[in-house]
């Protein structure tokens, strides 16, 4: 480490903080400012079309992510155990529920409003139709609108899922958006809104393959996972979010001018030893000590597949203005859990080449079979394709009874070790 | 016509031989069929039969295969019914299936079909997607190209593109098919005795893996042993309806344990995608295959596979207790099964709304113990006797 104290706030980070800041405080005023609000999931979100209705949107997961963050979700678990929720169901939807039985009271203290409408924008995972099943249940009488997002099993999109969904747009969710808002849907509003979008995609896919410079500028998967933020969630469309891309493009820039690593939570990583592919999301309760494993073996995560949940840019996809119903199809069909097995293997191969990998992991989450089912045959594809070696740890997004620190730590000092011995050989023989 | 004990044993080898030898043998047979394995829970079987093929149900492996392979390719916190057909997919089991269909109820299955496709099995394997939009023409559409892109499948195979009228011949074989079992059931309703859950278990199972024709003959013969003859000892049981076990099956000892301890199943989901659609499919129409489409759309039974808002399974489960004159419900989901257990507290919500006393557990299929579930459902059982 180069610097232990206390990291340096990057601009890009102080205004990522203000815009959530903002987002919230409306959320908490949304009543009296009159604004309508909906919920809705991340994977497949049609953020413009929200905005361009002027309602607010709410994301259950970063709810639950930022309870597990604050040490919040086990409580939240428990009470959701407590009404009859097994322990082995996903414990997004426990702490979620949990939350709300709790007040829901959202990451700023304040408390989130009510829904007006439930989005259930069904992209990727079979257990957000169950989530929103049981959210319908807990808010009688909110009006719901499907958006059904077929799976691309032939690992393409075809057309015609192309019109379902267009179709579903236009006669469900436009319809009861419209209604609730009491606004009439805006095409033009909607495409002024996907220029923006597709400048921020631009600008997010150059910060992510930065990365595949020797050594990294940037951790693409803990230090990732802010960088998605804006986009993936509420900011998708808007000028801040340009605003946000732009001062992050021109700080990665800066780095690889000066050389410089990625940043840590303890300052900047001196020595980059192991690149890194990741598959899988990352835990949230002990995110901080999960990190410190790595950047304290001089590992850094080049890329991962938990960055293109809400969205798989750096394959080509941008919104686009011209198309913009056609185009927020695509885009749900083609976010990173709605690609076939198959597809999955595709990229990550192309990820560990592309990325010059020295390894390739997976952090297998309990709760998430949409990742989890399969991922031992993703990793056995994987090392026959590429040849790197693979490591698998284990743990769950929020419930930190799935988090062994000696656990995750002892298997990845080996695994770390392994790496190693492998780079001695492969020295040995160039 | 057989003896019903032998039927009742036929059943049971049908319903568990896992090498599938029965639709092996059909399909040897004549050089133009096909046989497509599917997993649960529900698929229109009819347009496989149509296109001169059996449909199979792959149901997993129960406690009848020992697992060692597919251990390996599931975490310890994933169901048990995927690693049980990978590995029945590794050995030799399904070989000579021409293809797989992997109905669209949740995700492990949805990446099982994906596992298929990596590991080249069959000619083709399919994820079935079934919409959560229930308009004729939106998920209606949608639903058309998914059972069209099955018949192009099979036709790659066998060259075979089924008639109108094949069409219209096979629906009227799985409405025959879906009448009879109701028929079973409400014998079953009115003297359960007669025919056990587990006997009925072997029974409806059998159909996943004999041609629609054979199980029919068989339903048709098993009725007219019990619809007028008495059978067996009536028990002072009390009467339950088994909710969650529509894709992992329980293995047959819990089914004999519920049983055991004083309740008669006399509804469940063991074999749901049987009896999903409720009454007939339209069997004399131009177009068949949207006859199925509007079936699916407007008549499928409740599921945890389906998106309910509108028509909430809460309601429904009260609704099948109550015509059932059941007593209560058993939750028996199994263990690590999201769309079940998810599903669970809304469901008891609902039946405690409606008075509707319920008990549930967890199960793997290769559960080899239920002493405690036993007692469970045995105090189950009393409470309810003592109360009534
Ligand atoms: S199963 Fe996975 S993708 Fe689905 S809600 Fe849970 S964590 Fe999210
Ligand atoms: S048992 Fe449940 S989780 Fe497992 S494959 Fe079946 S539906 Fe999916």
């Amino acid at each position: 480490m180069s610097n232990t104290t206390e990291a340096v706030k990057e601009r890009s980070m102080i205004l990522q903080k203000e815009m959530l800041a903002k987002q919230f405080k409306e959320l908490s005023m949304a009543k009296e400012l009159g604004k309508k609000v909906v919920y809705t999931f991340v994977p497949g979100n049609l953020t413009e079309l929200i905005l361009s209705f002027d309602m607010l949107p709410v994301y259950p997961e970063i709810n639950a992510l930022q309870s597990g963050m604050r040490k919040k979700s086990h409580a939240y678990i428990r009470e959701a155990e407590k009404i009859g929720f097994s322990e082995d169901v996903c414990t997004y939807v426990k702490c979620d529920i949990g939350m709300m039985l709790n007040g829901n009271i959202g990451p700023t203290g304040e408390k989130l409003p009510d829904p007006d409408l439930l989005l259930l924008s069904y992209t990727g995972c079979y257990t957000f139709m169950k989530w929103f099943e049981n959210l319908e249940r807990l808010y009688p009488g909110v009006p719901v609108a499907m958006l059904h997002t077929p799976y691309q099993e032939d690992g393409r999109i075809a057309d015609e899922q192309v019109e379902y969904m267009v179709k579903q747009l236009k006669e469900e969710v436009i319809p009861k958006m419209e209604q609730v808002s009491g606004k009439k849907f805006d095409m033009d509003r909607l495409a002024k809104m996907m220029e923006n979008s597709a400048k921020s995609e631009d600008l997010l896919v150059k910060v992510l393959q930065s990365a595949k410079r020797i050594p990294t500028p940037i951790d693409a998967y803990f230090a990732g996972v802010y960088y998605i933020g804006p986009i993936f969630t509420a900011f998708r469309g808007t000028e801040e979010a340009v605003e946000y891309y732009n001062e992050l493009w021109n700080e990665v820039q800066d780095r690889i001018e000066a050389g410089l690593g990625p940043i840590t939570p303890e300052g900047e990583l001196a020595e980059e030893r192991f690149r890194l592919v990741i598959e899988g999301p990352p835990n949230w309760t002990n995110f901080r000590e999960f990190w410190k494993i790595f950047y304290d073996m001089g590992a850094v995560i080049v890329t991962s597949t938990y960055t293109k949940v809400g969205g798989t840019y750096d394959l080509g996809f941008r919104h686009d203005s011209s198309n913009p119903l056609e185009s927020l199809s695509k885009y749900c069909m083609g976010c990173y859990t709605n690609l076939s097995l198959p597809q999955r293997v595709d990229l990550i191969e192309q990820y560990v080449k592309e990325y010059s990998a020295d390894g390739f992991l997976i952090n297998s989450i309990k709760s998430c079979n949409s990742f989890s089912a399969g991922q031992l045959m993703i990793m056995r594809e994987i090392e026959r394709r590429t040849g790197v070696p693979v490591g698998f740890i284990e743990s769950d997004l929020v419930d930190p009874r799935y988090f062994s620190y000696a656990n995750i730590k002892n298997r990845l000092e080996s695994y770390f070790q392994m790496l190693d011995q492998r780079k001695i050989i492969l020295s040995k023989q160039n | 016509m057989q003896n019903l004990e032998n039927i009742i044993n036929l059943c049971e080898e049908k319903a568990f031989d896992l090498h599938f030898s029965h639709a092996k043998k059909w399909k040897a047979e004549d050089a133009s069929r096909v046989i497509v394995g599917y997993l649960p829970i529900y698929f229109p079987r009819e347009i496989v039969h149509a296109a001169n093929g059996m449909a199979v149900g792959i149901m997993g492996a129960g406690d009848r295969k020992q697992i060692i392979k597919g251990d390996a390719y599931y975490q310890s916190y994933i169901c048990h019914l995927p690693r049980g057909v990978i590995e029945m997919a590794l050995d030799d089991n399904l070989d000579d299936f021409d293809g797989f269909i992997f109905p669209a109820i949740c995700d492990c299955i949805r990446n099982l079909s994906g596992m298929f496709r990596i590991s080249k099995k069959g000619k083709f394997s399919r994820y079935f997607d079934y919409p959560q939009n229930f308009k004729r023409d939106i998920g209606g559409n949608f639903y058309l190209e998914e059972l069209l892109k099955i018949l192009d499948d099979i036709k790659a195979i066998n060259n075979v593109k089924p008639s109108k009228e094949d069409l219209n011949r096979s629906i009227k074989l799985y409405n025959k098919n879906r009448r009879l079992i109701e028929r079973l059931y409400d014998v079953r309703q009115e003297y359960p005795w007669r025919l056990s859950a587990v006997e009925t278990y072997y029974i409806l199972r059998a159909g996943l893996s004999i041609t629609v024709e054979e199980h029919n003959k068989i339903l048709e013969d098993v009725l007219e042993h019990i619809e007028n003859n008495e059978r067996g000892e009536q028990m002072d049981n009390i009467r339950v309806v088994v909710s969650g076990s529509f894709c992992e099956q329980p293995p047959i000892g819990l089914i004999k344990s519920i049983e055991l301890a004083g309740c008669y199943i006399i509804d469940d989901d063991f074999m749901l995608g049987s009896r999903w659609i409720i009454g007939d499919v339209d069997e004399d129409t131009e177009h068949p295959v949207d006859a199925l489409v509007r079936a699916y759309i407007e008549r499928s039974t409740f599921s945890s596979a389906v998106y309910d808002v509108g028509n909430p399974k809460g309601k429904r489960l009260v609704d099948l207790v109550k015509r059932r004159d059941a007593d209560g419900v058993i939750f028996s989901a199994a263990s690590f099964c999201d769309p079940a257990l998810l599903d669970r507290p809304e469901l008891q919500k609902s039946c405690d709304n409606a008075g509707i006393p319920h008990i549930n557990f967890q199960y793997h299929e290769n559960t080899g113990q239920f002493k405690v579930i036993k007692e469970q459902a045995g105090t189950f059982s009393d409470s309810i006797k003592l109360w009534a």
